[in-house]
């Protein structure tokens, strides 16, 4: 289907379904219930899934294809936000000619920069990536602020000109982003039961862009391009005296990467129309590297996964504190308890960091297919057990590289 | 003149902590063929060892204060500390007013057990990975080590001021006023160099570690144990980024993440200066710290406006493009 | 006029003289030999042939044009291929993708961005890669990663990825360096089986006279960087002056 192989079209209806289930699978537990902290399926977090998702996929299609290890990307995710909020201040409120504008923009920034850093690989490579990102958050931060609107960030106003679109709505208010009168922010909940899930415009159109930037991502993973890039990564001497030049293709990897942040920027702003400086820091970059990481560099899912999982513990783990702890361990006598509370507090609320850094040295040292190679050597296990893995998690979590 | 002296000296001290972080992180780079980005997280210990020192110094017990009454009736009570109950009153307060400078004992210690620690248990296992590999669990690494540090210390800056007769200013040239402290940093960041330099020219240790950085196969060829000198090497740059961190609070309150502050400048550094070549990183650890200095003045953000922002990273970017092997570093050394 | 013409090609590194004044022609579809001692200049000149380094003087001609100035994959897109001392494979791919790889050099040059169409349906060069594969008797293995290859099959991938490209000359850096006899000697039925069945020059640099006097048409004896002679293999047997090259002070 869609000319990917049996494999693939699978893999590609599982994210589907996952996605377009997601407002469900999301918000296993009633809301009134104590375990109603867990859920995740509302709009704002399942937003963040989506669009980190997109960027985590395309930072693997420069690091996990071509091992070029860029400590600068998130700098292309800063630029399609402004890019797309300033789409909203002159054009209009559509976050379609934003996002477009948004991708664009990023792509032609991701081309200069790239083709510079380009010029060194390895370390040399990482550090000049990382030195463009810090310059561009430094003048994002200073000299650009008519553009940037510096340390309070690019925000809208009720002044701005929106040329096909009003300065002001109805009421008075800034209008909200829409895609042709469809506002992002409207939701509808469906209460069933104790249950309540909440469908949002916004949040599906950030599924259905993920779809599609995920399809594309497996088009790219197996086409002759795609493969030209796992042979940049294994031998670039060989491919250098086979005829072939590595450079093109390592930028066009550098710029599609690039394309797929801004991509994610431009999202970013669609649901939230603002873009600060501190969104393209090295340390926005090094999250979406933890991401590609933990989940499985190289693998199609393993960036989606990667990504879902630090942002799930990013709102969830952080919001546990103290006496929801002392909650849970309540059953327990008090010494116990207090004993059980101690050892965990560390690990969650705000030292959720301390968790993602412990699980992320654990998955570099010991797995560094990242999650997916752990459930493939779960699923492995279990065959040799003899009994067959089935089913469609399985199925994703044997995605392989390559063939 | 005076003017150009002043930015001298001002770019002295952050060039100090860049060169001896950029020393450190080269030593490991060389000896070990690390790319160590918990280096700045070694830092920031080293400076949280002098927060350490001078709480358990400041530790105190309550007593009254006879004759005095607060408001309520009840007996005044003071924070006695510890120190002056067993040195004397004056003996006491001095030691806790000179707590960072004493750190530095307590820092030697702590960090070549904090390097020994990280080199057996995790690093020696990273050698033969490749570099992007190194990066990744060194990033992890710090992560853990900055969280801890919060958890215990918390999210805010803590002051640790330098002793009462080392603060405030000195006439360095007429005209010209400085702050001692940083005089200081800098002859302790100099002398910490020239016994890092001292040690490797002049010890037969040193030499076999020189002669391991430039050719690690052979030396190991000669039935030298090259793996026990690289443990203790790890051990000794983690000591110089924790004494470079120590005696920084002073200049700047130490807070978690402080060392990922310095780390990417550190880099940027070592780039600058070479890969693998030491004198390369000390050079262009002071050599870009006054740059900064220079470009922060009136003058020129005035001319380049945001200049002091970016003038580390564009001198990086041209060097990285136009001699990659950076300012002294030998040919051949990653260069590609 | 040969298919490679080396004229006048000099190369200093610092103070030494690694190349002087070196002429070489070498027939099409011939088998022509470069050997000489250790530090006779054998690896530079290859360099200089493919684009690795640059001469300080002199000329480089391949099939009538200048290969100087000329990156490594340009001068292989000129047709000519290149076999390293050690193979250079891709590892991480399959045997079946490292064979593939060259077959789209071939028909689309330096750089094509096809991101989008999938390897699956380009069925031209998927025959042409299994063809070559069972050319060389290798379609058994062609899912197999390369790096698994035992070292004589890496060599016999590499040897069939360089001919997947149809080039013109083969250049081969000491193909049997380091190889026990049996492994020599299979090299060198491959290498004459691949002569028998097509129109190639193949040019070797070597260092085993066994392998040399096995298979070359034409030798060139080089030493300290300069050709001493060049003849056939009968005559260069007996030469005194190879002999004082090899046993003579500098062997």
């Amino acid at each position: 289907m869609l000319g990917l192989n049996k494999k693939d079209t699978n893999l590609l209806l599982v994210v589907l379904a996952l996605t377009m289930l997601a407002p469900f699978i999301l918000n296993p537990f009633p809301t009134d219930s104590g375990l109603a902290q867990f859920n995740a399926g509302y709009p704002d977090l399942m937003q963040r899934f989506a669009i980190f998702g997109i960027f985590a996929i395309g930072f693997n299609i420069l690091f996990g294809l071509t091992g070029y290890l860029s400590f600068g990307h998130a700098a292309f995710l800063g630029v399609g936000s402004y890019s797309a909020v300033w789409m909203f201040k002159l054009l209009s409120m559509n976050i379609l000619p934003a996002i477009i504008l948004s991708v664009i923009i990023a792509g032609l920034f991701a081309l200069v920069i790239g083709y510079v850093s380009l010029r060194r690989s390895g370390i040399y490579f990482s550090i000049l990536t990382l030195a463009f990102a810090q310059m561009s958050f430094a003048l994002a931060y200073s000299v650009l602020t008519p553009v940037t609107n510096g340390e309070t960030g690019l925000q809208l106003t009720l002044s701005d000109p929106r040329i096909l679109g009003s300065s002001a709505a109805a009421d008075g208010s800034i209008p909200v982003t829409n895609l042709f009168g469809l506002e992002m922010r409207s939701a509808w909940d469906m209460a069933v039961g104790p249950w309540t899930f909440t469908f949002s415009a916004g949040y599906y159109f950030c599924a259905i862009v993920l779809l599609v930037a995920f399809y594309l991502s497996i088009r790219i993973f197996r086409s002759p391009f795609g493969m030209m890039l796992r042979a940049i990564k294994s031998n670039q001497t060989r491919l250098n005296y086979t005829g072939l030049n590595p450079k093109p293709y390592t930028l066009a990897a550098f710029v599609i990467s690039g394309m797929y942040a801004g991509l994610a920027g431009g999202l970013m702003a669609a649901m939230d129309p603002l873009a600060g400086a501190e969104r393209m820091q090295w340390t926005a970059s090094g999250e979406v590297v933890l991401m590609t990481i933990l989940g499985g560099a190289g693998t199609l899912i393993g960036p989606v996964l990667g990504a879902g999982m630090i942002k799930y513990f990013e709102n969830i783990l952080s919001k546990i504190n103290e006496s929801v702890l002392h909650g849970w361990f309540a059953f327990m006598p008090d010494g116990l308890e207090d004993f059980f509370v101690a050892i965990v507090y560390p690990f969650v609320g705000k030292g959720w960091h301390l968790t993602l850094g412990i699980l992320f040295m654990l998955v570099v040292i010991f797995l560094p297919g990242g999650l997916v190679e752990g459930g493939q050597r779960i699923g492995a296990a279990f065959r040799r057990k003899g009994k067959k893995a089935g089913g469609a998690e399985a199925e994703a979590a044997k995605q392989q590289p390559g063939e | 003149m005076d003017a150009i002296l002043l930015q001298i000296l001002n770019g002295l001290d952050k060039g100090s902590a860049y060169a001896l972080i950029a020393l450190g992180l080269t030593l490991i780079f060389g000896t070990l063929g690390v790319v160590n980005f918990a280096h700045g997280a070694l830092f920031m210990i080293g400076a949280f060892c002098a927060v350490t020192l001078q709480r358990l110094l400041s530790l105190s017990h309550q007593v009254e204060v006879p004759g005095q009454v607060d408001f309520l009736g009840n007996p005044l009570m003071a924070d006695v500390p510890y120190v002056t109950d067993w040195f004397g009153e004056a003996t006491g307060n001095a030691i806790i007013d000179w707590s960072v400078p004493l750190a530095i004992l307590l820092t030697i210690p702590v960090m070549l057990l904090v390097g020994y620690v990280m080199e057996r248990g995790l690093i020696k296992h990273f050698y033969k990975r490749p570099h992007a590999d190194q990066i990744l669990v060194t990033f992890g690494l710090a992560i853990v080590l900055q969280e801890i540090v919060k958890y215990y210390y918390g999210a805010n800056p803590i002051q640790t001021p330098a002793p009462e007769a080392l603060s405030g200013v000195a006439q360095v040239l007429p005209g010209v006023v400085y702050p001692i402290w940083r005089i200081v940093y800098f002859c302790f960041a100099a002398l910490i160099i020239s016994g890092v330099f001292a040690f490797l020219q002049f010890t037969t240790f040193g030499m076999v570690v020189r002669a391991g950085m430039a050719d690690r196969e052979t030396v190991g060829l000669l039935g030298i144990d090259i793996d026990k000198r690289f443990t203790f090497m790890f051990g000794l740059a983690a000591a110089v980024a924790g004494l470079a961190g120590v005696m920084y609070g002073p200049i700047n309150a130490p807070n978690y993440h402080m060392g990922m502050d310095f780390l990417v400048l550190s880099f940027v550094v070592v780039v600058v200066g070479g890969m693998g070549s030491l004198p390369g990183a000390v050079l262009a650890g002071f050599l870009l710290g006054i740059l900064e200095s220079f470009a922060s003045t009136t003058w020129a953000t005035t001319t380049l406006p945001g200049i002091n922002q970016i003038i580390i990273y564009l001198v990086a970017i041209i060097i990285l493009l136009t001699r990659p092997r950076g300012l002294m570093g030998r040919k051949g050394v990653m260069e590609d | 006029m040969g298919i490679l013409e080396v004229k006048g090609v000099n190369k200093r590194f610092g103070g030494l003289q690694a190349l002087g004044d070196v002429n070489l022609s070498v027939e099409e579809n011939t088998v022509h030999a470069i050997i000489g001692p250790n530090g006779a200049g054998k690896s530079t000149l290859l360099n200089c042939l493919v684009g690795k380094l640059i001469p300080d003087s002199g000329s480089v001609s391949f099939a009538g044009q200048s290969v100087l100035g000329r990156t490594p994959h340009e001068i292989n897109q000129m047709g000519i291929s290149r076999v390293f001392q050690t193979p250079e494979i891709f590892g991480d791919l399959t045997v079946y993708e490292n064979t593939m790889i060259p077959c789209f050099a071939r028909r689309d040059g330096t750089f094509k961005l096809n991101a989008i169409g999938s390897v699956g349906s380009q069925t031209d060069i998927r025959d042409q890669a299994m063809a070559m594969l069972e050319d060389v008797n290798m379609a058994d293995k062609a899912d197999v990663h390369a790096a698994s290859l035992s070292r004589g099959d890496k060599r016999r991938l590499e040897m069939a990825m360089c001919l997947a490209q149809e080039p013109k000359m083969l250049l081969l850096d000491e193909p049997t360096a380091g190889m026990a006899r049996a492994d020599t000697n299979n090299t060198i039925d491959l290498l004459r089986e691949i002569k028998e069945k097509r129109d190639i020059t193949i040019a070797i640099i070597e260092h085993d006279m066994h392998v040399v006097f096995s298979l070359a048409e034409r030798i060139t004896v080089l030493a300290q960087g300069t050709p001493l002679v060049e003849d056939t293999p009968e005559n260069i047997k007996g030469h005194p002056k190879v002999q004082e090259a090899y046993l003579g002070g500098h062997g």
